[in-house]
């Protein structure tokens, strides 16, 4: 009975993963290979052909989805990591200031943020239109709709989620270990590099997993910061769900995309050496 | 001792400001260690031994002061750039890194040529002990073998002083005798200036050169052990090194008058104050001739101690005293609880403090 304990306490959890998770997958990968029409309902007919034209038609948005969470991502870490940095070493004794200041922003609505974004940016906006009026910018001048907008978008709305897991690696590295590397001739720059940087790692690993995948996914900040030139795969999927009601097409795109990044984080672990880097991180 | 200067500190002042308080952790310190010495800094937990070795180190700047390392002034060198290495309270191993690189870091640092790291680290870790553990990583050691990997990483490229803040802090009583010895064979070997900074007088007393004892941001007293021991300069040194007996008073005639009885102090007069060492003591039933220091009193504790019994004595005006007494016939007690005693000591073992 002892021995079952540990497996009992855990059952709610499993029976949560089972009914939220590997339901509805099934029934979407089943979804994904039915074939009919909205109004005479869909048949499991086991047509794989539906991945194919679903890739076939919207490959652009695609790559693009992946190119922008990519780019994204990049911006997050560039920008994320030296806030994560400045926390955890300069912070002193205002480290959680800053952080409830950092996570502030996301007590509003994900929609609602992205609009305030749309209202800042806007052709003749707060920003622009001051800018505008003072003879700064030329009239035609305009950020809305550009791929600039979408990326900026989502580096802002996920950048928390590259932040924190970096900052909680930083703050377990040991000051003295830091002042080790420098007693032993290393200068500020090669400290970092050999041993603060690995150190934190396993945080950098955790933060891109944390945003690539969402920022990727995202529908939202396509669609309203990005115009009609800029669609990403996430909008993809809503409108055929939602509007064109072709639950396969949706549901194959889905898995697509999933396959996609998964093969993605395998290839990323690999290349970085996780295991290696999370077990010496662990100490 | 070559007698050239290693480290100089010249009335160093260290300053931390937090909460809007001034903290002063470290209040004038001057020292002048010579090279290949082995030199202590002994004190009790926030005297300021840290923060004196840290600025020696370079990883503070003093607030007022100089810092010289064999002539010249670091005061605002950095500590990549001083050629002191220092092994941490806490080790402060590279723990991503396994034992060989770990020691291999400073080697690096300096572009020397792989082959020679490949002979100075084996070396090194053949010295203490870890050669064949090379490939293990820093948290699949045990306590004493981090300790060696510490010594050995700072060792290994040969500096001219090696600065060690409580190394053996974190080991077991045994283990840390045994390195203890290990330690002062490696000083020897190698022949360069250690800084070893500890709370354990035991530990200051069998290896040092020369000790300075801190208390409070200051240095009270800087000399040789056996001089700190027999000859401290202060009520707080008699304190802290060993257990000592302090006995105070107005002299006349260079004696004190104290606890019916009489305590010689050729030479002096007026108030005093007198330490005398447990083990200097003798106890006995009858009154001692003159031309020895003798006081009475009732013994109120008897502690038997293995190889020494321990008696606390009250003396007729209150004051205590502590005597040891060697267990050399058999193990009966001279006195027993309640018994009137006389205490007596040649005269050249009281010593008065600041004299
Ligand atoms: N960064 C700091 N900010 C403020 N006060 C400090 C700082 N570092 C040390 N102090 C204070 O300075 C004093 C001396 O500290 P230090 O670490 O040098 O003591 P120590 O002799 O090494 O003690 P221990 O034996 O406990 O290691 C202490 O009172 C400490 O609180
Ligand atoms: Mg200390």
């Amino acid at each position: 009975m002892r021995r079952l304990t540990p497996y009992l306490l855990a059952l709610p959890s499993w029976m949560w993963l089972a009914i939220f998770l590997v339901v509805p997958m099934v029934a979407m990968a089943s979804v994904s290979l039915q074939t009919g029409n909205a109004i005479d309902g869909y048949a499991m007919t086991f047509s794989f052909s539906n991945y194919g034209d679903a890739i076939g038609r919207y490959s652009t948005q695609l790559l693009r989805s992946l190119l922008y969470g990519g780019l994204a991502t990049l911006a997050m870490l560039v920008i994320g990591y030296p806030v994560a940095y400045w926390i955890a070493f300069k912070g002193g004794t205002r480290k959680s200031m800053y952080l409830f200041l950092l996570l502030l922003p996301f007590f509003v609505s994900f929609v609602l943020r992205t609009i305030s974004w749309n209202f800042l940016l806007s052709d003749n906006g707060i920003l622009l239109g001051t800018l505008k009026g003072w003879g700064l910018l030329p009239a035609d001048f305009h950020v809305l709709a550009t791929t600039f907008a979408v990326i900026g978008g989502l580096t802002y709305n996920f950048l928390p989620f590259m932040i924190l897991p970096i900052y909680v690696a930083l703050e377990r590295v040991d000051p003295r270990v830091v002042e080790a590397a420098q007693d032993l001739y290393a200068t500020r720059a090669a400290a970092f590099r050999r041993v603060v940087l690995p150190l934190s790692l396993p945080g950098v690993f955790a933060g891109v997993l944390m945003t690539f995948v969402p920022a990727t996914a995202d529908p939202i900040n396509a669609a309203i910061l990005g115009g009609t030139s800029n669609t990403m795969i996430g909008n993809i999927i809503q409108t055929e769900y939602l509007t064109n009601l072709d639950y396969p097409t949706a549901s194959a795109l889905s898995f697509t995309l999933m396959a996609v990044l998964l093969v993605g984080i395998f290839v990323y672990a690999r290349a970085l050496g996780t295991e290696n880097v999370l077990e010496a991180a662990a100490r | 001792m070559t007698g050239l200067s290693a480290i100089e500190l010249e009335d160093v002042v260290k300053e931390y400001h937090s909460h809007g308080e001034v903290v002063q952790a470290v209040k004038g310190v001057t020292l002048d260690i010579a090279e290949g010495e082995f030199f202590s800094l002994l004190g009790p937990s926030g005297c300021g031994k840290t923060t004196t070795m840290r600025m020696i180190a370079g990883f503070e700047a003093p607030s007022k002061g100089l810092v010289r390392l064999h002539g010249q002034d670091v005061t605002n060198v950095p500590p990549n750039k001083r050629d002191v290495n220092m092994v941490f309270q806490s080790y402060a191993l590279f723990p991503h890194m396994s034992v060989w690189d770990n020691v291999a870091f400073g080697l690096k640092q300096r572009k020397t040529p792989q082959e020679e790291i490949r002979r100075r680290v084996g070396e090194m870790l053949e010295i203490v002990d870890l050669a064949g553990r090379d490939k293990r990583m820093p948290r699949q050691m045990s306590g004493g073998q981090q300790q060696r990997v510490a010594l050995a990483r700072a060792l290994v490229n040969r500096p001219r002083a090696l600065l060690l803040d409580e190394p053996l802090g974190a080991l077991d009583l045994k283990l840390r005798q045994a390195m203890q010895i290990e330690l002062k064979r490696i000083q020897r070997e190698v022949g360069i200036t250690f800084v070893y900074v500890t709370h354990d007088q035991n530990e200051a007393l069998t290896m040092s050169d020369r000790i300075a004892v801190m208390n409070d941001g200051l240095v009270e007293q800087l000399a040789g052990p056996r001089e700190i021991y027999e000859r401290p300069a202060t009520p707080f040194v008699a304190g802290f090194i060993g257990t000592s007996n302090l006995l105070t008073g107005a002299a006349t005639g260079g004696e004190l008058k104290i606890g019916g009885g009489r305590v010689l102090v050729p030479g002096h007069d007026g108030d005093v104050t007198v330490t005398v060492r447990p083990e200097k003591i003798t106890i006995g039933t009858e009154e001692p001739g003159p031309g020895r220091s003798a006081v009475r009193g009732t013994v109120a504790e008897v502690v038997y101690l293995g190889t020494y019994n321990s008696y606390a004595v009250s003396l007729a005006d209150g004051a205590e005293i502590t005597v040891f007494q060697q267990n050399v016939h058999d193990a009966t007690a001279t006195a027993e609880r309640g018994d009137s005693v006389w205490l007596s000591w040649q005269a050249q073992h009281s010593y008065v403090i600041g004299s």
